[in-house]
């Protein structure tokens, strides 16, 4: 052991927060992070280390959620009015969805099956809900998205919808390429924060098949109560739509020429 | 070349030093995933055998990347030091276990050789040892390095203090940097991720930590986190540029994804050297140590740049780029990359084991960033498990997260308190410079201070 001639250096530390209860509520009032944490010699005190799990099992409980695809894919074919296909990536289970993200990206032999069937294009915008890595942002956020988001695409000719189970954002591409259609709007649940859970991501690609990159796709993430809420994000999302539309891309080229929204 | 073992009647083959490696590695989700992995547990071991009888010297004629088509393979042999090489080029990776486990094995012959290994030896005999070996090894290796604070030395342990902040916002920085400080955080350097990658921003938050470190007179140093171009920008803009940040690779296209190459970070050094702003340390060395690289297994694969080499043995080839540039910190940010390549707490654990041995054996001052994310199979349990461990073998520091929870990353690292638990149970101290700092009267100015956190912001 080291010979200690000084004393332990959190001797001089302040006991902040228990001298002062005030700096803690200041510290926490100017950001989200863990601020102003007392301790109890130097470990966390009982309540924010519970705090704590509380957050992680929230988070953790929200990957390993199992997305209700019934009921998911009733209430989009009320409120579009399509038919509506249930598919299921190449992954079995979650445990090989977090390791094999490649066959997060691909459909299962069933589900190549029931959308060869069914109906191909052309249509202008393929419209999957997967569950990603939070069925809770899924279940929350999708449907008032989509309300919000509906009426701005009157006129537009929408493929089935489809809802996808154990699907990584790629998969769209499969999705949209087999539909023949012209764009693909992928709503997926992103991966939980430690005071985020129900995070719902949105990706836009032009048309979709395998290999298209991340950078040949338009992303708004962080739609929740607490985040981005459903009229902007519909309203971003519209803006992308319409502007991919005309302009026959998306990606970094559409981002670039997209300032002016993010300024607004 | 090809390897061959056999265990019982059962001969397994191995075609290349690439994939002798490869098997050989315990078992990860990411060599899985590239399908590099061993196909069963005993093939992986076959893998280990052959490679225990592999000569060191193997090592110079056979490359896993090639030389004509990667820069960091041209890297790793053109400045192979043999002269340093001499003492262990008679071993084999398994005789070079036995002697980095020796007493032989002092801590000056062990500086002494580290530029005579590669990465692939250091990651080939890596691959051969268990927790306690990496442990044992690494603990007898120091690497100081200084710029206003002494980092590395024995009974030691810094932090980094990440302030980070969704939105970049000037006083929820300085209320998280304040909180750090009040619990002896920051002395490695007080680091900051920006949510925006531009030199306005880059300018405006390197001002913020600046002001602060002066009006209290805090003996450490600042880092914005952005890309090295933006940063380079931001020095030539006239920024108070402390220490020079890049995330790195083991290969060079996984760095061209990144943005970078050898020739961009070597004008990044120049630029650094001219800074001068190292001060005067505790041992009466100035402090000229300025350049700052994070890796993590699994980048190289993730960006398809991966050469069908084990994520570990790049990752510590990424070790050879950081070495080029005498880096004052490294860090492996070891559980971030996600389960689809460290699946759960044992591989997390290990792979920082490995990557803290790796990088000591190959001379840098390797420190941790000990977390993980949501959708791994770990949590608090296997951060402290990790922690105690590096804390034992010696890491130069660890990251100081305000209750451990990263509000702009997105991920679960090591809190304040975690690095006071860890200095209490290891008996480790602060780096001397701000040990004194604590103890003094500007350290009692700040937290008379601290009840107005906006007061810390640069007017």
């Amino acid at each position: 052991m080291t010979e200690t001639r000084v004393p332990p250096p959190e001797s001089s530390l302040p006991e902040h927060s228990a001298s002062s209860p005030s700096l803690t509520a200041r510290l926490r009032s100017l950001t989200p992070a863990r601020v102003g944490l007392g301790r109890t010699g130097v470990s966390l005190q009982t309540r924010d280390l519970l705090d704590f799990q509380r957050a992680h099992a929230r988070a953790r409980d929200a990957v390993h959620a199992r997305l209700d695809a019934a009921s998911l894919a009733s209430a989009l074919g009320g409120i579009t009015g399509c038919a509506v296909l249930r598919l299921h990536s190449a992954v079995p289970d979650r445990t090989r969805y977090l390791q094999r993200p490649d066959l997060g990206r691909i459909l299962d032999a069933a589900s190549r099956d029931l959308l060869a069937n069914a109906g191909a294009g052309p249509w202008d915008l393929a419209l999957l809900v997967a569950d990603g890595l939070s069925a809770l942002a899924v279940e929350r956020h999708a449907i008032p998205l989509l309300e919000e988001l509906l009426p701005r695409l009157a006129g537009w000719r929408l493929a089935p919808v489809c809802v996808v189970e154990q699907g990584r954002v790629a998969i769209g591409d499969e999705v949209g390429a087999v539909l023949h259609a012209q764009l693909s709007l992928v709503l997926i649940g992103e991966r939980p924060g430690l005071s985020s859970p129900d995070s719902l991501g949105a990706y836009i690609t032009w048309q979709p098949h395998p290999g298209r990159t991340d950078a040949e796709r338009n992303c708004i993430s962080n739609i929740r109560a607490e985040g981005l809420n459903y009229a902007q994000a519909a309203a971003q999302l519209g803006y992308y739509l319409a502007e991919a539309r005309s302009r026959q891309l998306t990606g970094v080229g559409l981002k670039e020429d997209s300032n002016l929204l993010s300024e607004g | 070349m090809s390897f061959a073992h056999s265990l019982g009647n059962v001969r397994y083959t191995f075609a290349s030093l690439r994939e002798l490696l490869a098997r050989a590695t315990p078992l990860r989700s990411g060599d899985m995933l590239a399908g590099l992995a061993a196909q069963s547990a005993e093939e992986r071991v076959a893998a280990q055998f052959a490679l225990a009888d592999l000569p060191l010297t193997h090592f110079l004629s056979e490359q896993v990347v090639p030389y004509e088509e990667d820069e960091v393979t041209r890297l790793i042999m053109d400045t192979h030091d043999a002269t340093a090489f001499a003492p262990v080029r008679s071993f084999t990776v398994g005789e070079l276990r036995d002697w980095l486990l020796s007493d032989d094995a002092t801590a000056g012959r062990l500086a002494a050789l580290a530029p005579g290994l590669t990465p692939e030896m250091a990651a080939a005999v890596s691959k051969l040892m268990r927790v306690q070996d990496l442990i044992a090894a690494a603990a007898k290796i120091r690497v100081v390095t200084r710029f206003r604070t002494s980092v590395g030395l024995p009974g030691r342990l810094s932090t980094r203090l990440q302030p980070n902040h969704p939105t970049d916002d000037a006083a929820g920085i300085a209320a998280s940097i304040l909180d750090g400080l009040l619990l002896g955080s920051g002395d490695a350097v007080i680091g900051i991720n920006p949510a925006g990658d531009n030199v306005a921003v880059t300018t405006r938050l390197l001002r913020l930590i600046d002001t602060v470190r002066e009006r209290f007179q805090i003996p450490t140093q600042s880092c914005v986190l952005a890309h090295v171009t933006t940063l380079m920008a931001a020095l030539e803009a006239g920024a108070p540029v402390d220490l020079i940040f890049q995330s790195i690779a083991g290969t060079e296209a996984a760095n061209r994804g990144f943005g970078i190459n050898l020739a961009l970070l070597a004008e990044a050094y120049e630029a650094g050297r001219s800074l001068h702003r190292g001060a005067l340390c505790a041992d009466g060395c100035v402090g000229d140590h300025f350049m700052y690289f994070e890796t993590g297994q699994g980048s190289a694969l993730s960006a398809n740049a991966h050469h069908d080499v084990d994520q570990q043995t790049l990752e510590a080839r990424a070790y050879a780029v950081a070495r080029r540039f005498r880096p004052m910190l490294v860090n492996t940010v070891v559980g971030f990359i996600g389960p689809e390549y460290l699946y759960d707490g044992k591989q997390i654990a290990r792979a920082g084991l490995e990557d803290h041995f790796c990088g000591k054996l190959l001379g840098l001052p390797m420190g941790c960033d000990v977390c993980y994310t949501n959708h791994a199979e770990a949590d608090q349990d296997d951060m402290d498990t990790l922690l105690t461990l590096l804390g034992t073998a010696g890491v130069n520091y660890i990251m100081g997260v305000p209750g451990a929870d990263d509000v702009m990353l997105n991920y679960q690292s090591t809190s304040f308190h975690d690095a006071l638990y860890l200095r209490r149970i290891l008996g480790l101290r602060p780096a001397p410079e701000f040990e004194a700092w604590l103890q003094g009267d500007h350290f009692q100015r700040l937290a008379l201070e601290a009840d107005r956190p906006e007061r810390l912001l640069p007017a």
